[in-house]
């Protein structure tokens, strides 16, 4: 397995193999009992889109390491305001520093990018595309809180239309031997591509507009912010927006041992009276975000194996 | 009906059970438009297999296997047949590449391909009807959908 040099781009881009060694790796970091193994070596954060939560993970995993980090958070100010091409910002940063992070609103910018510098790239989200270390993040979640991903049941509730997360998790679960389960309005429905993807592979799944169908059965519920912005129709938003509201009630008879995992933010639709229940750990998920992102910063930049 | 007679080309290349809604795709993805030499392009021909068909005749041309690719995408039914001294003197296959490297555009507005000047690169993934996929933003796309380069 070579990682070094290795840009992060899609979770596509790994092999079961490889998906599985960054989870083993994350786990070390997670130890605590760790080097600062990225001690005298520079990050690049470029986020051309603000994301607080993703910009302040990667930050806390650099330094945590104890690296430096320089950044670029508000590009209406910097030189790519002016018309500066990303091709020449990235050509630039790329001989700055060590290891570079990128979000962006264009999809495949982050592609792009890594194409460009001879620095690894680490993709923060490229539009409504990729987002790896989310991915890796959600895995290691389950494992962490599972102890295997394989057997497990998973259901998806929320926007599965749009939401990335789903997307690039459901992807990544076909290297496992899970059941999937999507719950969603009509409209905001998992994609045919997707559901094509996971029959080629023979994975099992189900679809179903009523959460009460799978709640029961479920071992792990990912669940996603429903946005208004996404409904042509008002009308059509305020149908489904408090029909999958997570309350106490509703877990009544789920297992014991079922999770609920959010990518925050979080607006209404998980109940805070849930947050204080073993079966919340989207908090945690978050936590996890950097023992993930620090093994992928230093797996790529060759400095762990 | 008296059947229409197409001249033969003493050199060149002819492409033939083009379906006939494509034939005038096919001569402008070759950007024949300002072609100087013998160029037949004839459509609602009537084809026992197809129903109708076109056909492309090219004096003086050989394709190069990019052309080939693009005609592909767009009339995975055509042949291709050199032309040497009026004889067939070989066929070129047509079939949709693995890759299809800056022959066509994302159909995915916020692609970067479409925000930035570069090259384009999609890798087929098979299915039925063929699609494939943007190296860059990873929309799936319908081969028939693309938008020849
Ligand atoms: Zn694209």
């Amino acid at each position: 397995m070579q990682f070094k040099g290795r840009d992060v781009i899609s979770i596509r881009d790994f092999t079961k193999k490889e998906i599985l060694h960054i989870l083993d790796t994350a786990k070390y970091f997670d130890s605590g009992n760790y080097k600062e193994h990225m001690q005298g070596k520079i990050m690049a954060s470029l986020f051309f889109e603000p994301s607080t939560r993703t910009q302040l993970s990667f930050g806390t995993a650099m330094k945590r390491l104890g690296g430096k980090v320089i950044s670029v958070s508000d590009p209406s100010t910097t030189s790519v305001a002016k018309g500066e091409t990303l091709f020449d910002t990235i050509s630039m940063v790329d001989r700055y520093a060590d290891i570079i992070v990128m979000r962006h609103p264009v999809e495949g910018a982050s592609r792009f990018a890594a194409e460009a510098a001879q620095k690894p790239v680490i993709n923060g989200g490229d539009g409504a595309n990729q987002h790896p270390t989310q991915t890796c993040l959600d895995l290691f979640t389950i494992q962490k809180a599972f102890g295997k991903i394989d057997g497990l049941k998973i259901g998806f509730v929320g926007d599965l239309k749009y939401g990335r997360t789903v997307h690039s998790l459901a992807t990544a679960l076909t290297h496992f031997k899970t059941e999937m389960m999507f719950v969603a309005p009509e409209t905001l429905a998992m994609p045919k591509e997707y559901l094509d993807e996971l029959d080629s592979k023979k994975i099992k799944y189900t679809v179903t507009e009523k959460i009460e169908d799978i709640i029961n059965d479920v071992d792990v519920l990912y669940v996603t912010r429903i946005q208004k912005e996404r409904f042509p129709d008002p009308m059509d938003y305020e149908k489904v927006k408090g029909v999958y509201i997570i309350k106490k009630k509703l877990l009544k008879n789920a297992k014991k041992t079922m999770r609920i995992m959010h990518p925050l933010p979080r607006v209404d639709e998980i109940a805070p009276e849930i947050d204080q229940t073993p079966h919340a750990i989207y908090f945690e998920q978050a936590g996890n975000g950097i023992p993930i992102r620090q093994a992928l910063i230093c797996l790529v930049s060759g400095v762990i194996e | 009906m008296k059947e229409f007679k197409i001249s033969a080309i003493k050199e060149g290349t002819v492409i033939d059970h083009i379906p006939a809604d494509q034939t005038f795709k096919v001569a402008q993805i070759l950007r024949l438009g300002q072609y100087d030499d013998v160029l037949t392009v004839a459509t609602n021909l009537k084809s026992g297999k197809m129903g109708k068909k076109g056909i492309v005749k090219i004096g003086g041309k050989f394709l190069t296997d990019k052309e080939v690719n693009k005609i592909a995408l767009i009339a995975p039914s055509a042949t291709v047949s050199i032309i040497k001294n009026y004889k067939v003197e070989g066929k070129q296959i047509v079939k949709i590449p693995d890759e299809l490297d800056n022959i066509a555009l994302c159909i995915n507005p916020n692609c970067i391909t479409n925000h930035t000047e570069m090259k384009t690169l999609f890798t087929v993934v098979g299915g039925k009807p063929v699609k494939a996929r943007c190296h860059y933003c990873e929309r799936c796309i319908d081969t028939s959908e693309l938008e020849i380069k």
